[in-house]
This record gives C-alpha cells, structure tokens and sequence, in this order.
C-alpha cells in the first residue's frame, strides 16, 4: 500500500457543519505539586500546572448531558429532530447499559434517535463527530448530535495521575447553511500499535512504554495532518488555528513544529496546561475553545489521537453564524475560571481511592 | 430498588419537566395532572428553565442510606423562576458561601447508586448560576 497517492478524503454528499457546540469542565482542580507533594516530595519536573477533577456526583453521563444541553441552547433546534446520540469515552459508568441513552432522555432527544456508545482511547469523540458527519451528510438525518467525554483516571502516584483529568464538549452536526462551522473534509489513520491500554476488568490503563512518542501519537498525528492537508491543497499557513489531542503540554507543540505550524496558531486550542489531559474530550474542549474566540471564515484543523492506535484530522471554516451562537451558551473559560482547589485527600475520595468497606 | 418506578420519573428527575394549567397558565411542578390553582385537568407538559434562587436551606451530615457518599451535603428549597417551590441538593458550591435568596440553576446529576452492583439515579441538583448576568 502506498502513502499519500490519491488518497481520498471523507466528503460526504451533502454538506455538512456544527449547528451548535457545548464544553463542559467540572469546577475542582488539582494542581501537579499536590501530586508531587504526595508520591515524589515535591521533587520532579511537571509537564502541567493543574488538572480539572470531577466532583462527587459527576461522571461521563451527567458532564455529557450539561455539554449536549450548551450545545442545544446555542444551535436553538428542537430536541425531537435530532437522530442520533453517540458518546465516546473511555469511562462510560456501565460497562453495559449505554451512556447515549440517558444523555437522549435528558435533552429530549427520545425516542426517534439512534444511541450509542463509542470507543477508541482518546479519539473516541472525533470519530463519533466523523460518523455524525456521515449521518448528516448521507441525508439519514438532519441533525446528529457527537460528544467526546472522560473522566480519565491514573494508577495512584503513575505519570498519569498527574495529568489524566475529566472534560469534553459536544457538537451537533447538521446541514452546511445553517452551520456556524462547516466541515471541509476529514481523514482518518488507523495502525495497529500497542502504545497504551487497559484491559476490560482492569481500573487503570498500562502503557507500552517503548511506544508512546514517536510511532504512536507523533506518526499517526503527522500522517492524518499531512495527507489531509494535501489532499485538500492546503498548507499550515492557510489555517489560522490548529488543535491536537493534548497529552501534555511537550507532545502538541512538537507535533506542531514538525508540520510546520506556529505556537501562536497552537495557543488557543492549547488547554492541556491548565485543565490536564481529558481524553476523548482533549482535542474536542480545544476546538470549543477556539470557537468561543475564532472569527467568520476562519480555517481551523482539529486532529485527535487515540491510543492503538489511529488520528481523525478534520478541517473546518467558520461561518458568519459564529458571533451570534456562542454568547447563547457558557464559554470554555466560563467553566476554567470556575475553579476550586483540592487536595490530594479530597481526590482520593472524589475518586474511590480510598476503600470504605 | 424499584427500577420501573425511576423509570416513570426520569423526565421530570433528569430535564424538570412539569406541566402548565391550560385554563390558568399556573406552572407545576412536580406534575400532578390537576391545576393546584384552579382544580381544572392539567396535563400538558411544560420544560422549566431551571433557574430558581435558594429559599431557605439545611445541611445533611447523617445520610440516609444510599446518600453516605455525598455527606455532609446541603439540601435547598428552591423556588423556580416559573412559580413553583421544590427540594433539591445544591453541588458544586467550592468555597461559596450559601444565602437565602442565592441564584441557583438546575443541574443533571448523580444523586445515589444501589450499591456497587446496583442502578446508578441521575436527577436534578442545583448550583450557583455558571454565568452570573444569566436571568
Ligand atoms: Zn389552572
């Protein structure tokens, strides 16, 4: 198989946009030398500042319904229309029994809609957006509404603890006219490769040490950015902002460079450093973030990673919708400057890491 | 327990979903199907908008069963922009000091689980409003 030759980006027939989106970042925060404090005595370099934490009565299911509900107020549609509620996490509450359906029920989506759950590491959200693009775009439905959301957790005092945080967004697709961004084009890269991962009865992740940088999250990133973008004859500099999934806050400025973008097309979507790495909500929470800002017809290239591994780059143009939408609904630095400190302590028990019984 | 009877209750637990009196436009909430206002059929469904502000409010530091997790925790009259009274939970309160008269608004959440094996509830809670100029 040859890379790159006429390789042919996902268009649907129909064209297709964000009719409406919603992010969703719970209040706590727990900064890096908290964990520090406790596992490494303070010693130890930090690759953020802090990590938004859900409270005790949050999870994937009650932060998806509060993003869907953000993204409804600012698409102002009625709920009936929409056909399908696809969910990616990685911390779904049941391991059967969907996530989609509750957050259906709870915007008023039900019953004429289809609900599913999606899964694939961190880019569990973009490709529940990819196939609502198919939906939408196939004419099956007017409106298809893709959330990415987690509540990421670390083994106690592992490098992920210090980063692996709870947030995501949600988008309602629809139809190109009536979309404060339109979806140009998008393209997936998908290897087997066994960077990270967690087995089905297991409650924290392992990862394949040799394998997380270079021919995991760099080459799956590079290869979807690049074949996109050629593809679609457009180079870094046609595009004013740029997001990538965001582990840390080294990963996707390097990324960055590598392709040839600059930090200042990275900044806006850059969240990592001061809400940690939220998963299948990474890449999602940094495209609200800079729909919150961008202006009318700006180009802006959203590319995800997942673990095992596989990248959605996708390339979108805002529209002269945009101003009016987002003041409909609370920005993402709404719910980042919303902030209460916690300590390790308070964590555990937000957590489940102390045992009670 | 009961897993029918949460299933009955999910539209107003989980989206405050009341009804509104045709003959007097009185808002209700809970639904009760007949107008407390003017004792007339009600049963027309109607969407609250979920702000409300705190009307008095008590801290819980003995939970019942099934609720031991969240204590100590504050329970609030809240009364609905829309007219009606209810109690409910507030969450995400951080360091906020909580007032009579507080603007709250109604958020989906976690309210208990059956234990490890069992249902987990979602229904409404309330918190301080995310966006104080929100009406
Ligand atoms: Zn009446």
């Amino acid at each position: 198989m040859t890379e790159n030759q006429d390789v042919p980006i996902l268009k649907p027939i129909r064209d297709v946009g964000i009719v409406g989106y919603g992010a969703y970042i719970p209040r706590y925060r727990l900064p890096a030398r908290e964990v520090a404090r406790v596992w490494k005595a303070g010693t130890g370099g930090l690759s953020i500042e802090e990590k938004a934490v859900a409270g005790l009565d949050e999870d994937v299911i009650t932060m998806s319904i509060e993003a869907a509900r953000n993204a409804l107020d600012r698409a102002d549609i009625d709920p009936s229309e929409i056909r399908a509620v696809w969910v990616g996490s990685e911390s779904h509450p049941y391991a059967v029994k969907p996530t989609s359906t509750v957050v259906a029920e709870s915007i008023g989506a039900t019953p004429h809609t289809q609900a599913a759950d999606w899964e694939f590491a961190c880019k569990a959200g973009t490709e529940a957006m990819q196939a609502a693009i198919g939906f939408v775009g196939s004419d099956m439905a007017h409106f298809a509404l893709a959330i990415g959301m987690d509540t990421a957790q670390g083994r106690p005092g592992d490098p992920l603890e210090y980063t692996a945080a709870a947030g995501g967004a949600a988008f309602l697709l629809g139809p190109a006219e009536i979309s404060l961004a339109v979806i140009e084009g998008s393209y997936s890269y998908a290897t087997d490769t066994p960077d990270f991962f967690r087995r089905a009865e297991e409650k924290y992740p392992e990862h394949g040490e040799r394998f997380t940088g270079e021919p995991a999250y760099f080459k799956h990133i590079t290869s979807a950015a690049e074949t996109l973008m050629q593809a679609m004859d457009s180079s870094p500099s046609d595009f004013q902002h740029v997001i990538f999934h965001q582990p840390n806050t080294k990963f996707p400025k390097r990324v960055g460079r590598l392709l040839g973008f600059t930090d200042e097309q990275i900044k806006t979507g850059l969240l990592v450093p001061i809400i940690g790495n939220v998963y299948a909500g990474s890449s999602l929470v940094g495209l609200t973030a800079v729909l919150d800002v961008a202006e009318p017809d700006e180009r802006i290239l959203l590319v995800s990673y997942g673990s095992g591994a596989g990248s959605d780059a996708m390339s979108l143009r805002t529209t002269t919708l945009l101003p009016e939408r987002r003041d409909r609904a609370p920005k993402t630095y709404d719910y980042i400057s919303r902030r209460t400190e916690i300590d390790y302590a308070t964590y555990a028990r937000y957590h489940g890491k102390i045992t009670m019984k | 327990m009961e897993i029918s009877r949460h299933w009955r209750l999910k539209r107003q637990r989980y989206a405050l979903i009341g009804e509104v009196c045709p003959h007097c436009q009185k808002k209700i909430f809970p639904p009760r199907d007949i107008c407390p206002e003017c004792s007339e059929d009600a049963r027309t469904l109607y969407q609250f908008s979920g702000r409300g502000e705190v009307y008095s409010y008590t801290t819980v530091y003995q939970a019942p069963s099934g609720y031991e997790a969240n204590a100590p925790y504050t329970v609030a009259l809240v009364k609905l922009v829309e007219g009606p009274m209810l109690t409910a939970q507030l969450t995400d309160l951080g360091d906020e000091p909580i007032e009579v008269g507080m603007p709250v608004e109604m958020v989906t959440r976690k309210l208990r689980s059956d234990g490890e094996r069992g249902m987990l509830v979602y229904g409404y809670k309330f918190r301080p409003r995310l966006i104080e100029a929100s009406e």
